[in-house]
């Protein structure tokens, strides 16, 4: 069984539809990527599944019907979206920040100082600056701090809007195969990406999103290799 | 003017900039955490003072029924938010929160009312009665509109602080009260004369920052408080419920009006509608603070005591005009900083 179905999805701003109708499946423990162009409505789907922005159809979550959830509710669940543009607290340090991150384990003191434990394993950058404030990191150490600021609440499934954005082809490298890491605690991840081929390279299941719909998805490994994907999202050079 | 007058006026100054320090350090945590200038805030104050004035001299006060009918309405308003959201499960919470937490101290002090109670007694109950009633407003009036502008959230609160001071006259008519002095130790101070009163009101705003401070920087609820200030989205996506943390800050702004109301009507005369200055010449303070900085608030506020101090002595028919005269190149001032540092928040 899928740990989230998403099930003919609509998200309109007005009368502009964002989304239309879009159907997808996270299986547990899996990572699938929603890759798209610019516009294409990636965003706008990782926050209606949030539960932050109103939207049409069903989500269900471990088989339960969440679509009138309130994001606390679909946070404590094990839902956990990593925003597009981090929303870290800017003037907290870094230890605080991932302090909050288990803010709805607070009253488990040791789950949380284990919890901080991994993930300044998993960061040694985040612990040589447990000090600093979010906001004088670089752009690879904030999206470190944001992945490790999500994984403090331990998600069941973990959604990354676009992870990569803004950061240099060495950092970027780094980040994913950080994500490819998390395999193994056994969180899922719907990850989205403007970064096709790098996307693909790490999911196991992809869909491809235009213009508020889902055109192609299949195994990420057949999608790598789809012509058609190559001549408009992954560019010819191999 | 002697050295003597100075010291004295100076000791004067830093009682009244006490009180405003409590009171500025409430505006400032309200509006980082809601973005509602709450300005009912002075009369949070003078209620919980003329409270503890009607407990004295054994009337009921009442705030008793400001605080069951806003409790019955917040309620009211919370049970149809459920149903409509199809979460029954969640009334009896919301009963538990909006109806019978705060009818405990009305029921309290209702029954308690005529009867001749001990001092700190009804300090307590005052207090108690008061705490629920800017968390019950919050409900009422300001969750609709949580994400109106700034100014919009302004002019309700600015609506919100006539009908309480229209609600003061009512439940308290148009007599000045003074409650009963709380001591009366004195000291001289290098020459000057200082109260049991005067010290007490300085105890406690040094208290009550220092425990500010403390929440803030190391109870993960205080540092909730503070996500949600700076960052209400990011908040949210950790769990932490922005409703709530307003709720948190209402309740604590409200101890801290509440307990400056208390210690100020010994040595001042209150009247229903006193809070709105008093009010007002904090908010100066959190405006000097850019109403985001505690420590600067606390500065500014003191300032703004012994300011009104010296003017006093100087001419005081002028007391007010020279207090907001400085109102005006201040707030001059911080929105020239504000302009530049806005551009480095955003990344
Ligand atoms: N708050 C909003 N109000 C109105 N229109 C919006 C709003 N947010 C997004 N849109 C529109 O919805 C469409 C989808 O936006 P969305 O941000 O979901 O795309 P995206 O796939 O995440 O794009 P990108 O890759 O650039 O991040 C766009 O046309 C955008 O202009
Ligand atoms: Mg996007």
């Amino acid at each position: 069984m899928a740990l989230l179905e998403i099930d003919n999805l609509t998200v309109s701003y007005g009368k502009a539809e964002a989304v239309r109708g879009v159907s997808l499946n996270v299986e547990t423990g899996r990572i699938v990527t929603v890759i798209g162009p610019n516009g294409a409505g990636k965003t706008s789907l990782l926050t209606a599944a949030m539960g932050l922005l109103r939207a049409g159809g069903t989500l269900r979550f471990d088989g339960e019907d969440i679509s009138q959830l309130e994001t606390e509710k679909r946070i404590e669940m094990g839902l956990c979206l990593v925003p597009e543009k981090r929303e870290l607290f800017a003037d907290m340090s870094v230890y605080d920040n991932l302090l909050l991150g288990g803010f709805i384990g607070r009253h488990d003191r040791a789950r949380v100082r284990s919890d901080m434990d991994a993930v300044f394993d998993r960061f040694p950058r985040l612990a040589e600056r447990r000090t600093q404030k979010a906001g004088t990191l670089s752009g690879g150490e904030r999206q470190m701090l944001a992945l490790g600021r999500a994984l403090m609440g331990r998600p069941r499934l973990l959604m990354l809007d676009e992870p990569s954005l803004g950061l240099a082809p060495l950092i970027i490298r780094e980040i994913f195969h950080i994500i490819s890491s998390l395999r193994e605690t056994g969180v899922s991840i719907l990850l989205v990406e403007q970064n096709a081929r790098a996307a693909l390279e790490t999911a196991d299941f992809g869909y491809v999103m235009e213009t508020g719909e889902i055109g192609h998805s299949g195994p990420a490994e057949g999608l790598i290799h789809d012509p058609r994907l190559i001549a408009t999202y992954l560019g010819a050079g191999h | 003017m002697t050295a003597q007058i100075a010291a004295f006026l100076t000791v004067d100054g830093v009682t009244t900039g006490s009180i405003y320090v409590l009171i500025a350090l409430g505006f400032v945590l309200i509006f980082a955490v809601t973005r509602v200038i709450f300005v009912p805030f002075g009369d949070i104050a003078a209620f919980t003072a003329l409270t503890l004035s009607a407990l004295q001299t054994k009337h009921l006060p009442g705030t008793v029924g400001l605080v069951a009918a806003l409790a019955a309405l917040a309620t009211l308003l919370e049970v149809i938010r459920l149903a409509r959201a199809r979460r029954p499960g969640q009334i009896p919470r919301a009963l538990l929160f909006y109806l019978v937490l705060p009818l405990i101290p009305a029921a309290a002090v209702w029954a308690t009312a005529g009867m001749t109670l001990p001092l700190p007694v009804t300090i307590i109950l005052a207090l108690a009665l008061i705490l629920p009633i800017a968390p019950l407003l919050d409900r009422v009036v300001f969750r609709p509109i949580a994400d109106g502008t700034v100014l919009l959230l302004l002019t309700v609160s600015v609506a919100l602080h006539f009908a309480l001071v229209g609600l003061g006259l009512l439940f308290f008519g148009p007599e000045g009260v003074r409650t009963e002095p709380m001591s009366d130790y004195m000291v001289m101070v290098a020459g000057v004369p200082v109260s049991g009163q005067t010290l007490m009101i300085m105890a406690a705003a040094v208290i009550f920052s220092g425990l500010l401070f403390l929440f803030f920087e190391f109870t993960i609820t205080g540092k909730s408080l503070h996500a949600t200030a700076v960052n209400r989205t990011g908040a949210r996506l950790m769990g932490i419920r922005p409703e709530r943390a307003g709720t948190i800050a209402y309740l604590l702004g409200s101890l801290l009006a509440g307990i400056s109301g208390i210690l100020i009507s010994p040595v001042n005369t209150i009247f229903y509608d006193s809070g709105f200055l008093i009010g007002l010449k904090a908010f100066v303070g959190a405006i000097i603070g850019g109403l985001v900085s505690f420590p600067v608030t606390a500065i500014g506020a003191l300032f703004v005591g012994i300011l009104e101090s010296f003017a006093a002595f100087q001419n005081s028919a002028f007391k007010e005009v020279i207090v907001f005269g400085v109102l005006i190149p201040v707030l001059m001032w911080r929105s020239y900083t504000f302009a530049h540092s806005e551009e480095d928040i955003d990344e």
